[in-house]
């Protein structure tokens, strides 16, 4: 059996290959809102700063730094989806201008 | 119940990826989006559903107020302003990773490989942070966007780094030395002020591609610590878009990373030849406005210097009423143009610029010379033919928009004046260029007012 540590660096080879190969298939033209969009999947950190927050027994300290690491994370989710929709759809085609 | 979880987590993994495979062409991208909220809220719904989640107040707060901060900040920012977000994005989640690292360590003083992924996911963090925070003031110009130097500066950072590292070797092995932590922290966010400051503006493209690699890299440094795999995916993600990015944005100025991050690009150079005044060309807006009637393709050629003149609307109503006259028009777009990765692609599609008339530096450069009319609006160091033929020029190797081999090369440019690079430009004298001194938004709006007289004449 692989140990955990084992797995997780499978894994994360695995999907540095990946998205290595599906990100140089991006458009230059939409190397921005690409930008927004991974800052805002990279932002699923919230789950871990929800385990420290909600974890039983928590101290202040923890408790503390998890809301901030939260309430960051969540600006990130929430701003970063909304402003890549927004960008994108501005791009339209010649035909498709009123 | 908690292996539920894990099961939704594989599901997230596979929306995030299929995310951005969506974000290959403009048509599938929106899906794109809804693929990664998708991910985004099964993952957070399952962790506060099927973990065990105490102290719901702190989280439910915390979800409130950063929606609250998230959505005001997504639809009023500006699209020029862009840049400066994404910078502040790249802050926020660095700063997320640090502090669930911090909070970790001194929740159970973690050891072994656990402590090694924690180490750099907060030094990572911490850099990340202030680092982006100092890139962010450049961009929004609150901080001098030429470069901080002083004596000995890479020497300082080089030795700082090193402590920094050391304490973090040391923390490795003994993680029980508590008090080596808030040292080792303290120096983790000096050490990303220091690293940015000595960096020019025009450096920023490759500067904020790279933090967006470092946030990644410590999302997923915490998912190594936390051992969960979504957070080692998608990290991992996010750290190869920022790798692939500024890698290109590295080729298009000719430069290496090294060079980009000690180099101090940017600094006036007192050095590069007192420009002695040489007779130009300059036209009128009539002038320009009829030459452009009578060319039948002409390219635009946009830089920042359009987007703060505020012209894009006014170089759509341009090539609007070019193309119904017949005049074939294209926009030609250099990696570098604008602030960031991609910016001025976003810039010239909210002025509704359709984008397959956007074109790619490299698509494009061949056609130049089949072309009646370069426009150059706001774009300077991008144009200039030294790089390709002066060795002994700053840029020299640098790829450039092949815009003296036009028929015809027009300039909009409020004086002489050299660009980032603080060189002067061969094009300007050439002798088919015609320079169009002024604001960008006011002469662009004059020509499009003496186009149609034309016509009714």
């Amino acid at each position: 059996m692989l140990s955990n540590l084992e797995l997780s660096l499978y894994v994360f080879m695995l999907a540095t290959f990946v998205g290595l190969e599906v990100i140089r298939k991006v458009s230059p033209l939409l190397h921005t809102p690409l930008m927004s969009l991974t800052n805002a999947i990279s932002a699923i950190s919230v789950v871990g700063a929800i385990l420290i927050t909600g974890a039983q027994g928590a101290t202040t300290l923890s408790k503390v730094l998890g809301f901030i690491a939260i309430t960051s994370a969540v600006t990130n989710i929430v701003s970063g989806f909304l402003i890549t929709d927004r960008m994108l759809k501005m791009f339209k085609r010649r035909e498709e201008k009123k | 119940m908690p292996h539920l979880v894990h099961y939704i987590y594989i599901v997230s993994a596979a929306l995030f990826i299929l995310s951005l495979k969506w974000m290959n062409s403009p048509a599938t991208a929106r899906r794109g989006v809804f693929a990664g909220e998708t991910g985004m809220l099964l993952a957070v719904t399952g962790t506060l559903v099927g973990q065990h989640v105490f102290n719901w107040q702190w989280v439910f707060a915390a979800f409130l107020i950063g929606t609250a901060i998230g959505i005001p900040i997504a639809y009023i920012m500006p699209m020029t302003a862009v840049p400066q977000r994404t910078a502040l994005s790249h802050a926020c989640g660095a700063l997320a990773a640090a502090l669930v690292g911090t909070a970790e360590y001194y929740r159970e003083t973690p050891h072994g490989f656990t402590m090694v992924a924690l180490v750099i996911e907060t030094l990572l963090g911490f850099l990340t942070f202030t680092g982006s925070l100092m890139a962010m003031g450049k961009l929004q110009e609150v901080l001098p966007q030429r470069p901080i130097t002083y004596r000995n500066q890479n020497l300082v950072n080089l030795l700082l780094f090193g402590i920094a590292a050391a304490l973090g070797v040391r923390l490795m092995v003994v993680p029980t030395d508590t008090w080596i932590f808030p040292i080792f922290a303290g120096l983790a966010l000096v050490f990303g002020v220091l690293l940015i400051i000595p960096i020019g503006g025009a450096d920023m493209p490759t500067v904020i591609a790279l933090l967006n690699s470092y946030a990644g890299l410590s999302a997923c440094a915490m998912g190594f610590a936390l051992d969960n795999k979504l957070l080692v995916i998608a990290g991992a993600l996010d750290g190869s878009s920022g790798l692939i990015l500024s890698i290109i944005m590295c080729k298009a100025m000719n430069r290496s990373f090294t060079n980009v991050l000690f180099g101090a690009f940017g600094q006036l150079q007192v050095a590069a030849g007192k420009t002695e005044q040489r007779p130009v060309r300059s036209a009128s807006a009539e002038e320009a406005a009829a030459i452009l009637d009578a060319a039948s393709s002409v390219i635009i050629v946009p830089g920042y210097g359009l987007a703060v003149a505020q012209a894009q609307h006014k170089i759509r109503e341009l090539s609007d009423n070019l193309t119904r006259r017949g005049v074939e028009v294209k926009f030609a777009i250099h990696p570098v143009a604008g602030r960031m990765p991609g910016h001025m692609n976003v810039l010239l599609a909210e002025a509704d610029v359709p984008y397959d008339k956007l074109v790619e530096m490299d698509e494009i450069n061949s056609e130049f010379a089949q072309c009646d009319v370069a426009l150059v609006i706001g774009a300077n160091d991008v144009t200039n033919p030294a790089a390709r033929s002066d060795k002994g020029s700053p840029i020299y190797g640098m790829p450039i928009l092949d815009v003296d081999r036009a028929r015809t090369v027009m300039v909009i440019k409020r004086s002489m004046s050299p660009g980032f690079a603080g060189i002067d430009n061969e094009l300007y004298y050439m002798e088919k260029t015609l320079m169009l001194f002024g604001d960008a938004k006011a002469f662009v709006s004059d020509i499009v007012k003496e186009l149609p007289a034309r016509v009714a004449a």
